[in-house]
């Protein structure tokens, strides 16, 4: 219990990734102009991230990994190679789901969030997730952890990332340097905050 | 014809660059800039999947139910992806390693899905090549050129091959090592922005937002 405290922690605000290894970037500095959508980006990616990291952990340990197959008869076949494709299905798959779910369910919660689900698939932090996943060799347990620990980091950055933008918009930047220019740097000065947390021993 | 895909080809560099104007695929632009050789493999890597995912994509266009578009691009284009990452772990099995999860980040990269979505969807297969080249080599040469900057500032070399001599091999230069942590890499693509702004003032202006204080002057 312990360690997945401590993953979860770490995982949230020393290894953040959006900025510590810049995942979802494109979305994290397009859709960050306000609190109220950056918040429901986050909470989209953390529901998805949550969701898709321990069913791909589940899919690498009972299809994917060398042996994985031997409840079905097959002990010396390797289909890891495959990963990659079967992590983009599973959560584009999710992410139709989780739309549809949304949309028969809670319309209230469709009508806030649908616009983001589309995006979701294509963001890079949900497939870095499961990636990291696997790199990491997590079990279910720790990858049920990291999915939405990881998720978490991203929404609070993503909103942290919002609120100093709102206010920034107000102050006179160089002209060349406006938007996407300030943005890069105001983002390199809070991952230079977060690094800081990389201190903590856990 | 050939004005224009020489056009296709060379506008994305400077004049409609996917990361300093079209904001795409900046997740590995920023990641994976620390060292050189990385950064030029990486940009290899993209240039190729954007080229031929473009080309497929564009050759398949009308056959392409649209409802279901986005998950046949994604299977074109993590087959791919996933050819690239097999070339690589075979042949240069080191620089695999260092770029660990960010080979297989190519499929989400917006610059592979922006392209297609964008350009291939709607124009022939070769015109499409070209654009995803293009687009390719745009991205390429920011990596390369903040791969250049963070590398040789950082660690006094460029492709590992020593320029400066750093103090700590009885050099003279003191590196700076900010440049090799990720914030740097923020920090050098938004100067990179302004610069290239500053010298095409004509994409300062497609800015979204302006300061009201700057007109009222």
């Amino acid at each position: 219990m312990e360690g997945l405290i401590s993953l979860a922690v770490k995982a949230i605000f020393v290894e953040n990734l959006a900025l510590s290894f810049f995942l979802g970037m494109c979305t994290f500095i397009a859709v960050s102009k306000k609190i109220s959508t950056a918040i429901g980006l986050g909470i989209s990616v953390m529901v998805v991230q949550a969701i898709t990291v321990p069913t791909n952990n589940l899919l690498l340990t009972y299809l994917l990994k060398p042996g994985a197959l031997a409840w079905a008869g097959f002990p010396n076949v390797d289909l890891t190679f495959l990963g990659l494709i079967s992590y983009i299905g599973v959560i584009a798959a999710m992410v139709q789901i989780l739309e549809m779910i949304l949309d028969k369910f809670f319309p209230p919660l469709y009508n806030a969030l649908g616009i983001f689900l589309p995006l979701i698939t294509v963001n890079c932090a949900i497939l870095g997730g499961s990636l990291f996943m696997v790199e990491r060799d997590y079990d279910f347990a720790q990858s049920t952890t990291y999915g939405i620990a990881s998720g978490f980091g991203w929404a609070l950055a993503i909103t942290a990332m919002a609120g100093v933008r709102e206010k920034l918009k107000y102050s006179d930047v160089p002209d060349g340097l406006q938007g996407l220019g300030i943005t890069f740097i105001t983002a390199g000065l809070m991952a230079l905050a977060f690094m800081s947390f990389s201190g903590v021993k856990l | 014809m050939a004005q224009k895909r020489k056009e296709l080809l060379v506008d994305p560099l400077v004049d409609n660059n996917p990361i300093t104007l079209q904001v795409l695929g900046i997740c590995s632009a920023l990641a994976v800039t620390s060292s050189l050789q990385v950064a030029f493999v990486m940009a290899l890597a993209v240039t190729a999947v954007t080229g031929f995912a473009s080309m497929f994509i564009s050759i398949l266009r009308n056959h392409i139910p649209s409802s279901i578009r986005i998950i046949v691009q994604m299977v074109i284009i993590a087959s791919l992806v996933i050819l690239v990452d097999q070339i690589l772990k075979a042949f240069a099995y080191e620089i695999s390693k260092t770029l660990s999860v960010f080979v297989g980040l190519i499929i989400t990269n917006c610059i592979v899905m922006g392209r297609a979505e964008a350009f291939a969807m709607k124009n022939p297969p070769v015109a499409s090549f070209l654009d995803g080249i293009g687009n390719g080599l745009g991205y390429g040469l920011i990596l390369m050129l903040v791969g250049v900057i963070r590398e040789l500032f950082g660690a006094g070399s460029l492709f590992g091959i020593t320029i400066l001599e750093t103090v700590n091999n009885g050099g003279w230069y003191v590196p700076n090592g900010l440049l090799l942590l990720p914030p740097s890499a923020f920090f050098v693509i938004g100067l990179l922005i302004w610069a290239f702004r500053t010298w095409k003032p004509k994409q300062v202006e497609e800015r979204e937002y302006k300061i009201q204080t700057v007109e009222a002057h």
